[in-house]
């Protein structure tokens, strides 16, 4: 069957023992996204230096898929411009939707073993949750921004 | 009871259990035997006319066929025929109790009391009505294992109780909850009783008189039939108080430019052309499960959930959700798994080829209380097989390991 691939060694390891999974206290930016339908919850952190991504970290609960797939983005945008972080965004969301060249997957790296998760819709926003708090905070950097004390705006991401 | 043999019998019926799959997903819906299908078919290719209204032959044959499917519903429940609403589905006739009853007779102070097991289908009409009314929603809390007691239900019973919704069966617990007693608390401070039949009716012999609740609400389609069709009952007492929930065709007895009066239950609730072709379905459905009987399915389902239960318990970190006695759990067996998501445990068994739930099952409230986030649940039918359920258990030992766990 076509979904065992998700649950690779590369995916498994990522879940089990992400290398992002902590606190970030001096965090630029926080968001929590959320797929409501499953109860999904991540806090994605990054800290933002001239326009780089310099360091992140993501912490939370969920399913495997969400969870591994934050991680892995993490070890991707970690080092990358905003808009390089942005664009590979489109790619990884472009290959959920089966609409990226394999040239464009290459890029992804690790990310790029939930290609096939475009055959399962149920699991889609498990694997994009990540990827779309990212682009909600570079939508909105001011509501995003983190506000020690103040707590963490929630931003419901759900949709594809 | 229905041994294996028979089940392979039984089986044959279906045309999608043919498959090399394990369905156990039957709380969320069943399968379908032929003589369901067909009877869908045989409405449109031999009866097929708009029910109710017609003046020739074909038409009345359309209208007979759905009357004879509304006096099946109504023998199945112990109900007379002019009881039963037929709706969409449980969800449409909840809504039905809510819009039509409630709105008309709960005030601002006025109580409502929600079991906090209930699916949201039976939750959200009574936030709705609260909300709208200026009404207090009580919540009657469970145990861990989803047990609920006459005192707890007595303690938040007053003057001011409207009206008191549970459901039968819990759709993620399983647990029978002792209906006909509720429903006398209820009626001893002048509440009416609204019971969820969805996950009983299909299941065991629910006798509406014997209960005395004044609703009840169920789907055709966890119960063989097609989907699309549901089934309201109402004391007709009450039905012929309420006001409509739906206006438009079918539903007057005479319209002027000023307004209109009603046409008699239960066509005052059934507006619109009805759905007749699958009403017949539901009449075929109620009829396969009469000629195997509820009793014989029942005993069937309980030594399936037996045979699952014990599997489970010999796998280590599988935490079956409420009582540890198969019997009180009516086929369904939600459970979880120590550190694997539960929508990773679908997926990983969808690849063994077993069809399982996951999520919240239409019930967060009860999650939240009982501090779980999401859920597995594996529910069973008559027509299962002992091959199903151990596919389930080889599936489930294997869990942990294929997420990287060394046991």
């Amino acid at each position: 069957m076509q979904n065992n691939t998700f649950y690779n060694e590369i995916l498994t390891q990522h879940n089990m023992d992400p290398y992002h999974k902590h606190e970030l206290d001096d965090a630029d930016f926080s968001l929590e996204g959320v797929n409501p339908s499953c109860g999904d919850d991540i806090i994605l952190n990054l800290k933002v230096e001239n326009g780089v991504i310099t360091n992140g970290s993501y912490t939370g609960d969920g399913c495997a898929i969400s969870q591994a797939s934050a991680d892995m983005m993490l070890d991707l945008c970690i080092g990358k411009t905003k808009e390089e972080a942005l664009r590979l965004a489109d790619i990884f969301l472009g290959m959920i939707k089966g609409t990226a060249t394999d040239e464009e997957i290459e890029e992804l790296e690790e990310a790029g073993v939930l290609k096939d998760i475009s055959h399962m819709p149920a699991r889609v926003k498990c694997a994009v949750l990540g990827w779309h708090t990212l682009q909600e905070i570079f939508r909105d950097e001011q509501a995003a921004a983190a506000k020690p004390g103040e707590g963490i705006r929630p931003a419901n991401v759900c949709h594809m | 009871m229905i041994d294996e043999r028979q089940t392979e019998e039984i089986r044959r019926d279906f045309p999608l259990l043919s498959g090399d799959f394990a369905y156990l997903d039957n709380s969320a819906t069943t399968q379908r035997p032929m003589s369901v299908i067909k009877a869908v078919e045989n409405f449109y290719t031999s009866c097929n006319a708009n029910p109710m209204r017609g003046l020739y032959d074909l038409s009345i044959r359309a209208t007979d066929s759905y009357e004879n499917a509304r006096s099946t519903a109504a023998r199945f429940i112990n109900a007379a025929p002019d009881e039963i609403v037929f709706t969409r589905n449980a969800t449409e006739s909840l809504n039905l109790a809510a819009y039509s009853y409630a709105m008309a007779n709960v005030s601002a102070g006025d109580e409502i009391i929600v079991g906090i097991s209930e699916h949201h289908s039976n939750m959200l009409p009574w936030q709705m009505v609260a909300k709208a009314k200026g009404a207090r929603l009580l919540y009657l809390e469970c145990d861990s294992e989803g047990r609920y007691t006459l005192e707890s239900l007595e303690a938040l019973l007053s003057d001011r109780t409207k009206i008191v919704a549970l459901a039968q069966v819990s759709n993620v617990i399983g647990r029978e909850n002792e209906i006909k007693a509720f429903a006398r608390a209820a009626h001893s401070r002048n509440a009416v009783f609204v019971c969820d039949g969805a996950q009983s009716v299909p299941h065991m012999p629910v006798d509406v008189k014997a209960l005395d609740v004044d609703f009840l609400a169920f789907s055709g389609h966890k119960m063989l039939a097609p989907m699309g069709i549901g089934v309201f009952y109402g004391k007709k007492a009450l039905l012929e108080e309420m006001p409509p929930f739906l206006y438009g065709g079918e539903m007057i007895e005479y319209v002027t430019r000023e307004g209109a009066t009603w046409a008699e239950v239960p066509h005052k609730f059934e507006a619109g052309t009805v759905n007749a072709a699958d009403a017949a379905g539901l009449g075929a459905a109620i009829e396969y499960i009469e000629a195997i009987g509820l009793d014989n399915t029942a005993e069937r389902e309980d030594h399936l959930t037996r045979l699952m239960m014990e599997g489970m318990k010999g796998i280590p970190h599988v935490h079956i959700i409420g009582s540890s006695d198969p019997s009180e759990h009516h086929g369904i067996v939600t459970f979880t798994v120590d550190g694997v998501h539960p929508h990773d445990i679908a997926t990983i068994m969808d690849s063994d080829r077993v069809c399982i739930r996951a999520g919240h099952h239409c019930a967060q409230p009860l999650h939240k209380a009982l501090g779980i986030m999401s859920t597995a649940r594996a529910s069973i039918s008559f027509y299962n097989t002992e091959a199903d359920i151990s596919r389930f258990i080889n599936s489930l030992s294997t869990l942990r390991r294929r997420m990287g766990y060394a046991e």
